[in-house]
């Protein structure tokens, strides 16, 4: 897994915190530096996926670690 | 800003369960960076007071999943709402389920805006001071004004 400035847990929680938890850490971080999310919520692969397709941040990885959903995102 | 995507939700709900919905969706368009308006009318006004007091029953809801098979007349025996809705919260806060307070709380911090509806407030003789801050009050012609140019519009 590449680099991030900033983590976010958001295991055990269920839709949409993990997309509302990410949006507001979006919210403090600087165009360019990345997020990387960890969830539990199956769902949270395809929402992942739509939110970065709507709001224009990159979804740079997208994997599996340890049964748990792992993100990177990029601010636009 | 005009080009914003803008979301309009009629909610008439007030049951727990039912209250879920138009919080979710709100609360996610506005992370998605939709502009969100929810008209609160009839029952969904319940959504909007301070001290949330939602039940949720099984009566006339034979979708609901049960722990156990049980009649219809002894889901109608007193003290059951109050048990089914404590039962469904600790499901839900088991599962990391947001509270409905909470999906509420962040939908006002995301400036989703609340329009309460008049004739409901008024037919039920509803103390607008019970309710949370912010909310603003109108009618149909209200909802229509934003909703006429709304890219999703939702009835709950």
């Amino acid at each position: 897994m590449a680099n991030f400035d900033q983590e976010l847990d958001a295991s055990g929680l269920n839709c949409p915190l993990p997309i509302l938890r990410a949006k507001k850490a979006l919210g403090t971080l600087e165009a360019g530096q990345v997020l990387r999310i960890i969830a539990t919520d199956p769902g949270s692969v395809k929402d992942f996926e739509a939110f970065a397709k709507q709001t224009g941040n990159e979804l740079m990885e997208s994997g599996e670690e340890g049964g748990k959903f792992v993100f990177l995102i990029k601010k636009a | 800003m005009s080009d914003q995507k803008k979301m309009a939700i009629i909610a008439t709900k007030g049951t727990l369960d039912w209250a879920y919905p138009p919080f979710i969706l709100a609360s996610t368009a506005a992370a998605l960076g939709y502009e969100v308006q929810i008209f609160w009318t009839f029952y969904g006004l319940q959504c909007l007071k301070k001290d949330l007091n939602l039940q949720v029953t099984s009566l006339g809801n034979p979708g609901m999943p049960m722990p156990m098979p049980m009649p219809v007349v002894v889901q109608a025996l007193p003290g059951m709402q109050s048990m089914m809705t404590m039962m469904m919260k600790q499901k839900m806060k088991s599962k990391g389920v947001a509270s409905v307070e909470d999906l509420r709380e962040l939908c006002i911090e995301a400036d989703v805006k609340m329009v309460a509806c008049q004739m409901t407030v008024d037919l039920f003789d509803m103390n607008p001071s019970d309710f949370i801050d912010g909310v603003e009050f109108g009618g149909a012609a209200t909802f229509f004004e934003f909703a006429g140019e709304a890219d999703i519009t939702l009835y709950i």
